[in-house]
C-alpha cells in the first residue's frame, strides 16, 4: 500500500489547492463591494444582479465552460484583448482556469457575504455612520467583525467548491499535467485508464479532505453563534 | 438654535400620511416628542439625523444641514443617536464602542465615570443588562460632543426602578454637556422630569407644543384631580354597581349609579376625577 503511495503523483492535489487558493482570494476582493451592494440597495435592478450572481448554481458545468470558452479563446475580443495587451492565454492553461473558476464559485462567495451583511442590525451600521465613519470604515471596523460565521463560510466554501470542480475545468482547461490536471481531472482520468486504486486513494483524500473542510466551519460557526448570544463567555 | 421645516409623504401603517414639521428649537433645549406610534416621531429623528430623505430646510445656527442645494449625510451633522435597541457594536468591549466614534480617552473614561461603568470597560456589550447597554450607547453618543442629541425611546424597554437611575443620569450628562436634546418619550413622567419643552405629534403634524406641565397635567376648571384609565368590568353588588377601572399599573373600585352604568361600556377609557375634597399625600418609600 505504502509503495503505490509513495508512487502516486501529488502535483494535482497542490495544482487544485494553488487555484481554489487565488479563486478565493480574487473573489473575496470582488464579491466584497458586490455583497454589501446587494444588501444595502432597494434598487429595482437587484433581482437581475441576484439571478446573474446565482447563474452559475443552476447552469450544467458543461454550459458555462461553453461560454467561457468561447468568450475567452483567441477568436473572442476578449481572448485577443489579453493576447495583445499582455501576452497571455486564457484557455488550456492555469491563468483561464482562475477566470473560470471565479464565474463558477461566484455564489459561493456572494450568498454568505450578502445574506450575514443583510441579518446585521442597521441601527448598527447607521450609529456607526452618525458617529462620522465612512462606509469604508464601517464595513471593516463593524460590518465585517460581526459576521465572522457568515466570513468563514464564504470563504471556507469558495475555496472547498473551487477544489470540488470538475465540468468547467475540463471544458475550459483540458487535462495537462502541471498546468491544468486538477485532482478532480485526475481522478476522471484514472477511472478511465481502469487504475482503480490510483482513483480510489485520490478519491478518498479528497472525500476525507473536504469532510474535514466542512467539519471546520461547522465547528467555527457553532462556537461563534454561542459566542453572540452570550452563552458562551 | 435649530430650524426645521420639513415635508414628507409617510407611508404609515394607516395609509399615506405627511409629515409636515415647522419649528424652532431653543440651544441647550430639552425636547420631549410625544404621540400615538406611527406619528411619525421616529421618523423625524432620522431626518435631523440624515438618515432619511426629505425635503425642506434644517438649519443648526448659522450651519445648513439641509436645503434645496444641500443634503450633509449623517457622518456631517455632528449628532448623537441614541437607538432603542441600543445598536452597540458587539465586536468592542464598552470603552473601545466609545473610542470608535472618538479616540478621546479622557472624555470616554470620564462618560463612563459619570454613568458607573468603568468597572465594566473592558466588557463586551452581550455580557451587559439592558440598563448598562442604554448608558454605554448614551455614553457612545456624547464621545463626538454633538451639536445636537436624539434618542428614540431609550429607556424604554428598562424597568421603572432603572428608568428613574437613568434619567438621573441623563439629567447630570444634559446639565454638564448642555447639548440639545430631543428624546422621543411615551412615560409622562420621564417627560416630566427631563424635558422644558413638549412636541406632541399626531398624523405627521404637531397639535401640542409647550412646557411639560401645561401639556401633561389633565385636570380641567375645579377638579382637584383626574385620572384616564380603562373601563374593566361594572359589577352589581346589593343595590349599587362598583366600576372596576384601570390607572396606570393600578386597578381602583368606583361606586357607580345604575343610571350612570347606562353610558358606560366595558372597554371604555373613562376619565376618574373629583373636587369635593382634597386628595392627601402619604410617604410610602423612596425610589
Amino acid at each position: 500500500m505504502l509503495e503505490i503511495i509513495s508512487t502516486l503523483e501529488f502535483e494535482p492535489f497542490l495544482l487544485s489547492f494553488k487555484l481554489a487558493s487565488i479563486t478565493t482570494l480574487i473573489l473575496f476582493i470582488l464579491c466584497l463591494p458586490l455583497a454589501w451592494y446587494l444588501s444595502q440597495t432597494k434598487s429595482k435592478s437587484k433581482p437581475f444582479l441576484e439571478a446573474i450572481t446565482a447563474l452559475p448554481i443552476v447552469l450544467p458545468p458543461s454550459v458555462l465552460g461553453f461560454y467561457i470558452l468561447f468568450a475567452l479563446s483567441q477568436n473572442s475580443p476578449i481572448g485577443i484583448f489579453f493576447d495583445e495587451y499582455f501576452d497571455v492565454k486564457l484557455v488550456f492553461n492555469f491563468p483561464g482556469l482562475v477566470v473560470a473558476s471565479c464565474f463558477y464559485s461566484l455564489p459561493f462567495m456572494v450568498q454568505p457575504l450578502q445574506s450575514g451583511f443583510e441579518n446585521i442590525n442597521k441601527n448598527m451600521l447607521e450609529a456607526s455612520y452618525v458617529s462620522g465613519k465612512s462606509k469604508f470604515q464601517t464595513i471593516f471596523k463593524v460590518a465585517l467583525p460581526n459576521i465572522k460565521p457568515a466570513l468563514m463560510t464564504a470563504i471556507i466554501v469558495t475555496f472547498a467548491h473551487t477544489v470540488g470542480e470538475f465540468g468547467v475545468v475540463l471544458m475550459v482547461g483540458g487535462s495537462i499535467p502541471e498546468e491544468t490536471k486538477v485532482a478532480s481531472v485526475a481522478i476522471y482520468e484514472m477511472v478511465e485508464i481502469m487504475d482503480y486504486t490510483g482513483a480510489h486513494i485520490y478519491s478518498a483524500i479528497m472525500l476525507i479532505i473536504s469532510f474535514l473542510v466542512l467539519l471546520s466551519v461547522y465547528i467555527f460557526n457553532h462556537k461563534q453563534n454561542n459566542k453572540f448570544s452570550g452563552l458562551h463567555k | 438654535m435649530i430650524k426645521i421645516d420639513i415635508n414628507k409623504k409617510l407611508h404609515g401603517s394607516n395609509g399615506e400620511m405627511g409629515l409636515n414639521i415647522d419649528i424652532d428649537i431653543k440651544d441647550n433645549d430639552f425636547v420631549a416628542l410625544a404621540g400615538e406610534s406611527g406619528s411619525g416621531k421616529t421618523t423625524l429623528l432620522r431626518i435631523l439625523a440624515g438618515l432619511e430623505e426629505v425635503k425642506g430646510t434644517i438649519k443648526i445656527g448659522d450651519k445648513i444641514w439641509l436645503n434645496d442645494k444641500i443634503n450633509l449625510p449623517p457622518q456631517k451633522r455632528e449628532i448623537g443617536f441614541v437607538f432603542q435597541d441600543y445598536a452597540l457594536f458587539p465586536n468592542m468591549s464598552v470603552e473601545e464602542n466609545l473610542l470608535f466614534v472618538n479616540k478621546d480617552k479622557k472624555m470616554a473614561n470620564h462618560l463612563l465615570n459619570i454613568t458607573e461603568l468603568t468597572k465594566l470597560k473592558k466588557r463586551l456589550p452581550n455580557t451587559l443588562s439592558g440598563g448598562q447597554k442604554q448608558r454605554v450607547s448614551l455614553c457612545r453618543a456624547l464621545m463626538n460632543k454633538p451639536k445636537l442629541l436624539l434618542m428614540d425611546e431609550p429607556l424604554s424597554a428598562l424597568d421603572p426602578s432603572m428608568r428613574t437611575k437613568l434619567q438621573n443620569e441623563i439629567l447630570t450628562l444634559h446639565k454638564e454637556f448642555k447639548t440639545t436634546t430631543i428624546m422621543v418619550s411615551h412615560d409622562p413622567s420621564e417627560i416630566y422630569r427631563l424635558s422644558n419643552r413638549v412636541l406632541v405629534l399626531n398624523q405627521g403634524k404637531i397639535i401640542n407644543d409647550g412646557k411639560p406641565k401645561d401639556i401633561l397635567l389633565r385636570t380641567t376648571g375645579s377638579q382637584k384631580f383626574s385620572f384616564e384609565g380603562e373601563l374593566l368590568d361594572i359589577k352589581k353588588v346589593d343595590v349599587i354597581y362598583i366600576a372596576i377601572i384601570s390607572i396606570g399599573q393600578q386597578l381602583v373600585e368606583i361606586v357607580v349609579t345604575a343610571e350612570e352604568t347606562k353610558n358606560l361600556t366595558i372597554g371604555d377609557i373613562v376619565n376618574v376625577s373629583t373636587k369635593a375634597f382634597n386628595p392627601t399625600i402619604t410617604y410610602k418609600k423612596t425610589n
